[in-house]
């Protein structure tokens, strides 16, 4: 398999009747690391993401993975800030993914248990998805995501209205990923997750990347004053 | 009320001595009606699918239409089925006018729209509740609308039942291209109108009450076949 990195974005831009989502954007991943966008509400985070994601349509520019597009799609997930579910067990939500990939079910149940284990959901392979908490929909929704041992895993506030014990599990999860080699892209509100997990950040304002740098750069001494201010705790607009 | 009164008794004798012609006209109401069901389901399913996770030019127009055509008079449905199956007609040399295979054939037009109608109202809702994770992970065509067919099951036990309730009370369309022939193609609502019409008021009404008792023991097992109303609500 060819790599998927580095990722190339060049003036990348995605509207919706005409209203600028995100964007235009010029950024480059390189295969290794966390990388967390942060910013006020509305500044284009999830829009980012599902652009780089490829389900939202692009407007304008590029984004290219050293691979074909096609493939890089087949090693990609996407955790999202309100977890779907299917409206099936939780078994049969971790197994969907390698279902669809042809992978058959005695294999696909065989690593779905070890991913309940490594989630705290072991217990409730039986349990109806939607019935589960919010926090073990999240756990669920980011196992299933993992579960493909994709490449690249973009989460749009993974840990959103979630507390504190949810969100240590996430993180373990997300932590235990990115030492296997996973990349991972989130969002997050968050900023001492930030903090925790982020590689490198992303300051997006206006759906325009106002500030992109070194994590500990970042925090200890950001650039521009709208980063100082957001770092405060101020309100940016 | 005296007729009423009858009919109850005839239609309970008939089915307590299991009388055997009524056994045989419901037994074949039920294989026509059976049949012409899974046909149905076997089109309007995969249809209400495609209507739901594809987007091309006439998608509007084919929902609009099969909205329209929920309402079908089964007469016209059956005059128009007779004139294909006639000796004359285009398929006339199938030879199966007045027989069961032709009300089948009518009734699987009556009730593919409305089939397909009411499942592609609730598929569209999963959809919409699916779309953005089924779009990420990259799945096909084919595997979405497997997938909502099979969330959405209980939501098309719904449909497929209503289509079976359609198709066994109908009497206008079979009763064309069926002629309602002693022991070939009578069945339990040809067989009403032929004794309404004779004025054997109590009979009609007995064949009446097996008519809605089987359609109630069909719904009834069908639905503890498939545990709905027991586990979770979907």
């Amino acid at each position: 398999m060819s790599a998927l990195f580095p990722l190339v974005v060049e003036a990348a831009k995605t509207t919706r009747r005409g209203k600028v989502l995100a964007g235009p954007v010029d950024l480059r991943f390189e295969a290794e690391g966390t990388t967390v966008v942060i910013g006020p509400n509305g500044a284009g985070k999830t829009s980012l993401l599902r652009m780089l994601h490829g389900t939202a349509r692009l407007s304008g520019g590029r984004i290219s993975w050293a691979c074909g597009t096609e493939e890089a799609r087949h090693h990609q997930a996407f955790v999202f800030q309100r977890p779907i579910m299917l409206r099936r067990s939780v078994e049969e939500n971790l197994i969907y993914p390698l279902r669809i990939r042809g992978i058959d079910r005695a294999e696909a149940r065989e690593k779905a248990h070890q991913w309940a284990q490594r989630v705290g959901l072991a217990g409730m392979m039986d349990r109806a998805a939607p019935s589960l908490s919010g926090g073990e929909q999240q756990k669920l929704a980011l196992a299933r995501a993992l579960i493909t041992d994709p490449k690249v895993v973009f989460l749009d506030e993974p840990c959103a209205s979630l507390d504190g014990r949810a969100m240590r599990e996430i993180e373990e999860v997300l932590m235990t990923a990115r030492t296997g080699g996973t990349r991972l892209i989130m969002s997050t509100h968050d900023m001492g997750q930030a903090r925790r997990l982020a590689d490198d950040v992303i300051f997006l304002l206006h759906g325009k990347v106002h500030e992109c740098a070194d994590a500990a750069n970042f925090f200890l001494t950001p650039r521009t004053q709208q980063g100082r201010a957001f770092l405060r705790g101020d309100i940016v607009e | 009320m005296v007729d009423l009164w009858s009919g109850l008794s005839q239609a309970f004798w008939l089915v307590v001595t299991l009388d055997a012609e009524l056994l045989e006209i419901a037994l074949r109401s039920l294989r026509v009606t059976l049949s012409a069901l899974v046909v149905a389901c076997l089109i309007a399913l995969p249809l209400a699918g495609l209507l739901a996770v594809r987007r091309f030019r006439l998608r509007r127009a084919v929902i609009a239409m099969l909205n329209a055509l929920m309402g079908l008079p089964p007469v016209v449905v059956g005059l128009v089925v007779y004139v294909f199956l006639s000796r004359s007609g285009p398929l006339g040399v199938l030879g199966l006018l007045f027989t069961p295979t032709a009300m089948i054939i009518a009734q699987v037009v009556i009730i593919v729209p409305l089939i397909a109608s009411i499942a592609h109202q609730s598929l569209r809702e999963l959809w919409q509740e699916y779309h953005d994770l089924l779009i990420s992970m990259n799945v096909t065509q084919g595997q979405k609308i497997r997938t909502l067919l099979w969330d959405a099951r209980r939501a098309l036990l719904t449909a497929a039942l209503a289509g079976f309730g359609r198709a066994i009370g109908e009497v206008g369309a079979i009763m064309i291209v069926g002629g309602n022939i002693d022991h070939a193609t009578r069945v339990l609502t040809t067989a009403i109108a032929l004794e309404t019409g004779k004025g054997d008021f109590g009979l009609a009404l007995a064949l009446g009450f097996v008519l809605i008792g089987l359609a109630i023991t069909v719904n009834i097992a069908i639905h503890w076949l498939s545990r709905t109303e027991r586990e979770g609500n979907w």
